[in-house]
């Protein structure tokens, strides 16, 4: 991570951080720019409808019909161009604060490139959707877009008659391009939902909803502002008269001015130019790639658990291919794979009890094997000494660990919390390797690899395979979700919980020893 | 307590994002022409003539040609860029060689040219030559024109109505 991106990423988190205090993590706006994105744009369609009826497209008459749905239908019309215009809007800021947080939360290269390159013409067509519908309102504004859009294509020379001759002067007007913008406003945001549909096939689980107390706040916020500052038109467009001083919608329009300022290539060229940028972002550069999930086939029975559980839909069930007595199999698609190990922590044959020699699940991260974190575990736990001997274990993406390492405290980190099959809290405590065991990674509501943090919470709660073992006090297990910024809070909830566990029942401390020996011998004296 | 507090948070949150969108939606207002300022658009399409005249075959070179492809004529498909001047109280404004289109260099030339001046009275001359010759105009249009603040003045050019239009 270069020192921008934490940078910047310290600087989303604060904002977070505020957001969580009055919206919670569930509703925290930041949290669901995309699935707003979606809001918005079904707000957009609903209203556009609803306009579209009352609507005349003819160039002459446009005008007029919206002054009739704008003033004497006021409360239903007028409202719907409100939020027909006003969710466009929130469209805008809504995407770019996604791309920007994408950008900067590292949630765009490697395996995960897929959904920030379709992302990148989403861009052109949310444009092309709100110039258009200036445009078709044909008024002093819709005039200069008129112009200066259609200037702005003529500059690439490659329609044989000039286009900006359409707009001359009102004698020589012609309502063939109005059409054409008509058909383009309808037509373009049909098209973007093909490809906002494309842009999320690889995520499982998609979210395409905003939870219903930010929808319902986002809409009532919307329709308070279509009621206080509706939506209204500029003056009737008149070729005759050049538009001078012009109400501007800056959200669709900042990049207009370069058009007064640069010629038309040079616009072209910083269009495409940034276009292309923003293509290539996920390879420049392509960022550090885990190596995929390997699935291990004696050990793995084709219960399907891993291909619920991945975010990004890397792995599959396959027929079975060894002969065993099981239907399926999993595979993982390498090139999906971004290495977080959620698969892992699903699996059933996770478990750190297993009596034979090396610890092999079904699937296993090459990079983080499982043998190892066992091994890890025990080799960080055994010094710890104290009465609230407490495992950390955090994600990659959390807060820093390392300033909570002490005599009682020992610490691990997984590329994601839900790597850790739940069976390894069950045994540290059962074993008394600790007394207490906490898990802390992304900040709440939003997990690094999506879908982590839930499929953790989840499986300690009971409500997802493999659970928690009822046997397993809650009290000795805590979790904080804690984000990259919050290592103070971190170390408050930690000092917290040890309170907590110092009135609960001593555990007497395991005495077996030591870890190595006991691997190469087996854990069969364990159970 | 906090549950208030978190609301009146909320309704703040809100509050600024629909200020956002309600001031950004129609505000600032941006200055495309200084409001004292007329527009003057030179835009017209025009064929010059044909790079060389056309010539008569001799009849040698016509027996050359396979018969069905023998014309008596032999026309250069290409043409001369168009001169065009635009002369505004009494100093030269524009003075452009416009090429004709397409990849041969047989199509229109095309003029799209927009002059922003102050409004008022002003002397206005529109000069075009179409041959090949490299000397004088062929068209030439003079007016007095008085623009209003922000008028859109068209030149335009129908060599059927006469050359130069002003609109
Ligand atoms: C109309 C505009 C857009 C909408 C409605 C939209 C919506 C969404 C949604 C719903 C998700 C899935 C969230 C989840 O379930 O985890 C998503 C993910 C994503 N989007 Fe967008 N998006 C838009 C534009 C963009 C743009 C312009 C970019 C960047 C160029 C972009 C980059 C991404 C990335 C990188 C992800 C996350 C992929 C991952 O987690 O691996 N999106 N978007
Ligand atoms: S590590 Fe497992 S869960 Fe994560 S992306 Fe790869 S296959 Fe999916
Ligand atoms: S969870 Fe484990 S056992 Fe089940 S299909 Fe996946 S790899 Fe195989």
């Amino acid at each position: 991570m270069t020192g921008l991106r934490t940078a910047a990423r310290s600087v989303f988190e604060f904002a977070e951080k505020l957001f969580d205090r009055a919206f919670g993590p569930d509703w925290n706006p930041l949290y669901h720019l995309g699935t707003l994105g979606w809001f918005f744009y079904w707000i957009v369609i609903v209203s556009g409808i609803y306009l579209y009826i009352f609507f005349d497209t003819g160039i002459t008459q446009a005008y007029e019909s919206l002054e009739y749905i704008t003033n004497v239908q006021w409360y239903a019309g007028g409202v719907m161009r409100s939020l027909h215009r006003y969710a466009s809007d929130a469209l805008i800021i809504v995407m770019m604060l996604h791309l920007v947080r994408e950008f900067v939360m590292d949630r765009y290269r490697g395996a995960r490139w897929f959904s920030w390159f379709t992302g990148v013409p989403l861009i052109w067509l949310v444009f092309a959707c709100g110039i258009s519908g200036y445009w078709m309102v044909w008024d002093v504004l819709a005039q200069y877009i008129a112009i200066a859009s259609t200037e702005w294509l003529d500059s690439l020379g490659i329609f044989g008659q000039s286009i900006a001759r359409n707009f001359l002067n009102e004698e020589t007007l012609s309502g063939r391009f109005f059409t054409l913008m008509v058909f383009i406003h309808i037509a373009v945001p049909l098209f973007m939902l093909l490809v906002m549909w494309i842009h999320i096939q690889r995520q499982r689980n998609a979210r395409v909803n905003p939870p219903v107390g930010l929808a319902v706040g986002t809409l009532g916020m919307l329709l308070v502002l279509s009621l206080i500052e509706p939506a209204v038109s500029q003056a009737p467009a008149n070729l005759n008269i050049a538009p001078a001083v012009i109400d501007f919608d800056w959200f669709y329009l900042a990049g207009y001015p370069l058009l007064d300022w640069l010629p038309g290539l040079v616009v072209w060229a910083l269009g495409g130019g940034a276009t292309l940028l923003l293509l290539v972002m996920p390879w420049l550069p392509p960022g550090r790639r885990r190596t995929a999930a390997q699935v291990d086939l004696d050990n793995c029975n084709g219960c399907g658990r891993c291909v619920e559980d991945c975010p990004f839909s890397a792995v599959d069930l396959q027929q079975r291919t060894d002969g065993a007595a099981f239907s399926e199999e999993a595979i993982v698609s390498n090139n999906l794979c971004t290495g977080c190990g959620i698969c892992v922590g699903a699996c059933p044959t996770s478990t750190p009890f297993r009596r034979s020699g090396k610890l092999v699940p079904g699937i296993n991260l090459p990079d983080t094997d499982l043998h190892t974190l066992r091994e890890q575990t025990l080799a960080a736990t055994s010094p710890l000494s104290g009465i609230g001997r407490v495992m950390v274990y955090g994600c990659e993406h959390g807060p820093d660990l390392e300033k909570l390492r002490d005599a009682d405290t020992a610490v691990l980190k997984l590329p994601c919390i839900a790597m850790l099959p739940p069976s390894f809290i069950d045994f540290l405590i059962s074993r008394k390797h600790v007394d207490g065991v906490l898990l802390t990674g992304c900040a709440e509501g939003d997990c690094h690899y999506r879908l982590g943090q839930q499929w953790a919470g989840q499986r300690l709660a009971g409500e997802r395979d493999p659970y928690l073992r009822a046997r397993v006090p809650r009290e000795r297990v805590d979790t904080f979700w804690a984000g990259l910024t919050s290592n103070r809070k971190l170390r408050d909830e930690l000092k917290n919980f040890r309170t907590r566990l110092s009135v609960l029942p001593a555990i007497e401390r395991n005495k077996r020893q030591p870890v190595i020996k006991r691997v190469i011998e087996g854990d069969e004296s364990h159970e | 307590m906090n549950r208030v507090l978190a609301y009146i948070g909320q309704a703040i949150a809100y509050t600024l994002f629909a200020f956002v969108i309600g001031y950004l939606a129609t505000s600032p207002p941006y200055t495309h022409l200084e409001p004292g300022m007329a527009v003057i658009k030179l835009s017209f399409s025009h064929a010059g003539e044909h790079i060389k005249e056309c010539r008569r075959l001799t009849q040698e070179e016509l027996n050359a040609l396979p018969p069905n492809m023998r014309r008596p004529t032999d026309c250069p498909r290409e043409r001369v860029p168009l001169l065009v001047e635009l002369e505004l109280d009494g100093e030269t404004i524009y003075h452009e060689l416009l090429p004709p289109s397409g990849l041969a260099s047989d199509g229109a030339s095309t003029a799209y040219k927009k002059f922003p001046i102050s409004a008022g009275e002003h002397r206005i001359v529109a000069r075009l030559r179409e041959r090949r010759e490299t000397d004088g105009f062929d068209y030439e249009k003079a007016g007095e024109i008085s623009l209003a603040p922000q008028q859109n003045f068209v030149i335009d050019f129908r060599p059927e109505l006469g050359g130069f239009l002003f609109l």
